[in-house]
């Protein structure tokens, strides 16, 4: 259907491209690479959300007072391809109960409740030796089986992404080492410390879904970065990995605009970059991969930047999911005086935390904590004067003061039509409109609203159809027995008919023979 | 033990900038002009802007307090004093205060506060009430001055403070005396009359391209217009094909007919045409928001002031452009909406 284009996205990364829109941003990401990554000690307690990804909670595959080894299964999630969730060292379960689970919505959820034994023993780990060797679609199942998902934050099982791939047929794996938000240096320090795990697990990825070649896209300004990659790629002797450096324009880091300045395609609207035959995935989710099938391990901890300037000694910090976020802020020296946001992610899409007792999840590339001098108090809301400024930076190309005019007055034809579904939630728009309109959160309720009208449209469509069948079923039902009717007439009919014919035989015979008497 | 936070939504970024703020660097572009319209024309523009100011902050905040909106936070955005301003400009410097009273209840009270208030006009307020003013009172509004350098009788400023708010002429002098005819007035009868433009333009009242005086003041208009243009308050969008349309069509009829029309330059540098292009044109809430939309509304309004001058009944046709194009503009950026990405 679209051969010319995947045709066209082969040649990825071979001339960059622009997007429309997008910001450039201070970066802020110094501050917390002047240190080496650093290990977080064990916690007293962990807390492993069962609601990880943004679908349903997982099924607790554990009961209270169950011991536990590290690695262990303790949640599977019932859809998307299942995908578990593991404990992040060896224990007893004290409890499975409602617990700040660092999920937006900041409502409390069901977590598994984690006592360390302290002994932080692995249970029977099964690596694969000869991965070269394996199926592909093995590869997939361990994948999926340790429970890694997008670490760049989108958290979507690459399980069910790889599985897709593999079917779709993908010429080009994209390694997105592009994190465009300010302050967030996780995979900078990851592509800086391990550049071997991750051209190990892009050589994986590259198996499991059958790709020619991969693409690692690394911001320009990331200067060590190049050095430390390029020295892997030759140690590893793999031939077909490559390493381009994008400009750091805000959000380049995002799937579509990352895959808009490789190739200067847009992914279709609704699409992925499947259709392209590309398939991204961040250089954490690479690593994650690495692990999981030449360790065996299961993805139970992560790289998270711990910044910002209400945190004394920024850096970034390994930590296991489900550590509770205080800990991580004392092991970073502690708040700075004048600490009054918390936020999970950048401070573009990240989101606001009210307690940190919040745990680490695997969507948590980022901790960080803001003065009252970084946010100042929110201005009040000012009517929008149409000034542009928001479609000049939407790298989705959408009018956010159109859209935020149709779904406040719930047009939604309208605002389908404006192409609400495009939106990326990078809140470029937010950031410069002079009205201090919370557009991306009116985008989101929109976003919802239509969700639940598409659902209700669906519904009353399903009903209708079925309606509409019965009707034809009652319909023909009633044709049918008229015409068994009218059959069983015409059959009476013949009958009567023969019966006749039969009785003037008679009489004929009768007649004829009192005739011949 | 754990420490808790106030939350809220993302960006967690202070705010980049503000509606006044947005406001205020507009009327800071606007200085350069108005020091050059003292040099030219006397103190009156000041009083005028006070006066219009004055009026339409009044008027804005009974507007406000009558509609149940917080007063200080909308009179603080000075949308109201941008809109005073920009009419103060637009009127002649001797004009009485009740032009201003007038112009500002139309302006403020009847385009901005029934259409909505602040974002929600259809008109471009200090347009709307600029012509409900030379509509109704044409006698008031053409009362403009010579440039000082020629005028015969330079009025002090007690003379123009008496002048504006008393209607008091200084004994022995009457208006004729003091005021003239601009350049596009005398344009318009000079063809109406059947004569040559070239012979029009040896009146003292002409510059090197425009109107004396005016010209220099349009040049401070760009200047400050280009200043926004650098400090991305406006788009090129509108200025640029709103000048562009003047030039190229006044420079298609000027090579056709020389003696009937003047030169694109005298178009571009008299009248309202360059504060029109960088001020008015480009006001977002009644303008085009779509960068396609923006080009042809620019250009809407560069054609219909072309045509009014050309053909119509006033010698300028800049707010008569833009308030038409307003009418239209909604229906511009239906029919202009960028490709949504993908699609």
């Amino acid at each position: 259907m679209q051969t010319h284009l995947v045709n066209e996205a082969r040649h990825a990364g071979e001339r960059l491209h622009h997007f429309h829109g997008g910001l450039r941003l201070r970066h802020n990401k110094k501050i917390s690479c002047q240190v080496p990554v650093e290990k977080t000690p064990l916690a007293i307690r962990y807390f492993v959300p069962l609601r990880q990804q943004t679908g349903r909670e997982a099924e607790p595959l554990v009961r209270t007072g169950q011991s536990v080894m590290k690695g262990d299964p303790v949640g599977r999630f019932p859809q998307l391809g299942g995908g578990y969730l593991h404990a992040p060292t060896s224990g007893r379960v004290t409890a499975i109960a409602r617990h700040p689970n660092s999920h937006p919505s900041g409502e409390e959820g069901l977590c598994v409740v984690l006592k360390p034994d302290g002994l932080d023993r692995w249970g029977p780990l099964e690596p694969l030796t000869d991965w070269e060797g394996t199926d592909p679609g093995l590869l997939r199942q361990k994948i999926r089986d340790a429970g890694i998902v997008g670490l760049g934050g989108a958290v979507f099982p690459t399980g069910v992404k790889v599985g897709e791939a593999s079917e779709r047929g993908i010429h080009t794996l994209i390694l997105n080492g592009a994190e465009c938000e300010p302050y967030i240096s996780c995979d900078e320090m990851l592509m800086r410390e391990q550049p071997d795990t991750i051209i190990h697990g892009a050589r994986i990825l590259q198996r499991a879904i059958g790709a020619e070649r991969t693409v690692i896209a690394i911001e320009d300004q990331m200067g060590a970065v190049n050095a430390s990659l390029t020295g892997a790629i030759k140690r590893s002797g793999a031939a077909g990995i490559e390493i381009v450096k994008v400009t750091t324009i805000y959000p380049e880091g995002g799937e579509k605009q990352l895959v808009q300045v490789l190739t200067g395609l847009e992914i279709p609207a609704g699409g992925r970059p499947t259709d392209l035959g590309l398939l991204c995935q961040n250089v954490a989710t690479a690593t994650a991969v690495a692990r999981a099938v030449s360790e065996g391990k299961p993805l139970i901890e992560r790289i998270v930047t711990v910044t910002g300037n209400g945190i004394r000694k920024p850096r970034n910090l390994l930590a296991q999911i489900g550590t509770p976020i205080a800990n991580l802020v004392d092991q970073c020296g502690g708040y700075a005086p004048g600490a009054a946001r918390l936020v999970l992610g950048g401070p573009m899409m990240g989101y606001a935390l009210a307690s940190d007792s919040n745990p680490v999840i695997k969507a948590a590339n980022c901790i960080l904590v803001l003065t009252e001098d970084d946010i100042r108090p929110p201005q009040p809301e000012m009517p929008c004067i149409r000034c542009g400024e928001c479609a000049r930076v939407c790298p989705a190309m959408l009018l956010p003061q159109q859209l935020n005019w149709s779904i406040r007055n719930g047009l939604w034809d309208e605002t389908t039509d404006l192409g609400l579904a495009e939106c990326i939630e990078c809140g470029c728009c937010d950031f410069v409109c002079p009205s201090h309109i919370p557009l991306v959160e009116w985008f989101r309720f929109g976003k919802s609203e239509l969700q639940i009208l598409n659902a209700e449209r669906q519904q009353a469509e399903t009903a209708r159809m079925r309606f509409e069948a019965r009707e034809s079923r009652l319909e023909n039902l009633k044709l049918e027995r008229k015409q068994r009717i009218a059959q069983k007439k015409r059959a009476l009919g013949d009958a009567n008919e023969k019966q006749e014919k039969i009785a003037a035989a008679i009489e004929r015979a009768r007649a004829g023979k009192g005739g011949e008497n | 033990m754990s420490r808790q936070f106030e939350t809220a939504g993302a960006p967690h970024f202070p705010p980049q900038t503000t509606v006044s703020r947005v406001m205020l660097q507009v009327l800071l572009a606007l200085i350069p002009a108005i020091a050059a319209h003292v040099w030219f024309f006397g103190t009156g523009i000041l009083f005028q802007i006070l006066l219009a100011t004055g009026f339409a902050v009044g008027f804005e905040a009974l507007m406000l307090r009558s509609r149940n909106k917080p007063v200080r936070p909308f009179l603080g955005d000075l949308s109201a004093v941008l809109t005073a301003v920009l009419f103060a400009l637009c009127i002649p410097p001797l004009a009485p205060w009740w032009i201003s009273l007038t112009g500002m209840l139309f302006a403020i009270v009847v385009a901005k506060h029934l259409y909505g208030g602040l974002g929600h006009n259809l008109f471009n307020p200090a347009m709307a009430g600029y012509v409900v003013v030379l509509i109704s009172f044409p006698q008031a509004m053409t009362a403009w001055l010579p440039p000082a350098s020629i005028a015969p009788h330079a009025l002090g400023v007690a003379d123009t403070l008496a002048v504006i708010l008393g209607g008091q002429l200084p004994s022995g002098l009457s208006w004729d005396a003091i005021t003239g005819a601009t350049a596009l007035d005398s344009i318009k009868t000079s063809v109406a009359s059947g004569q040559m433009i070239s012979e029009a333009r040896e009146s003292e009242i002409f510059g090197d391209f425009g109107g004396l005086g005016w010209e220099w003041i349009a040049n401070w208009y760009a200047v400050g217009g280009v200043w926004l243009l650098w400090r991305r308050i406006i788009s090129w969008h509108v200025p640029f094909t709103m000048i562009g349309t003047v030039l190229l069509l006044g420079l298609i009829a000027w090579l056709s007919d020389p003696g009937s029309n003047p030169s694109p330059l005298q178009h571009v540098f008299s009248g309202a045409l360059i504060i029109g292009a960088f001020f008015i044109a480009t006001d977002p809430v009644s303008g085009c928001t779509s960068t396609r939309g923006r080009l042809i509304f620019g250009a809407g309004v560069g054609i219909i002031t072309l045509v009014i001058r050309r053909w119509g009944g006033y010698p300028d046709g800049v707010a008569f452009a833009v308030l038409l194009m307003n009418m239209a503009a909604p229906l511009i950026d239906r029919y202009t909406r960028p490709r949504v990405f993908g699609r």
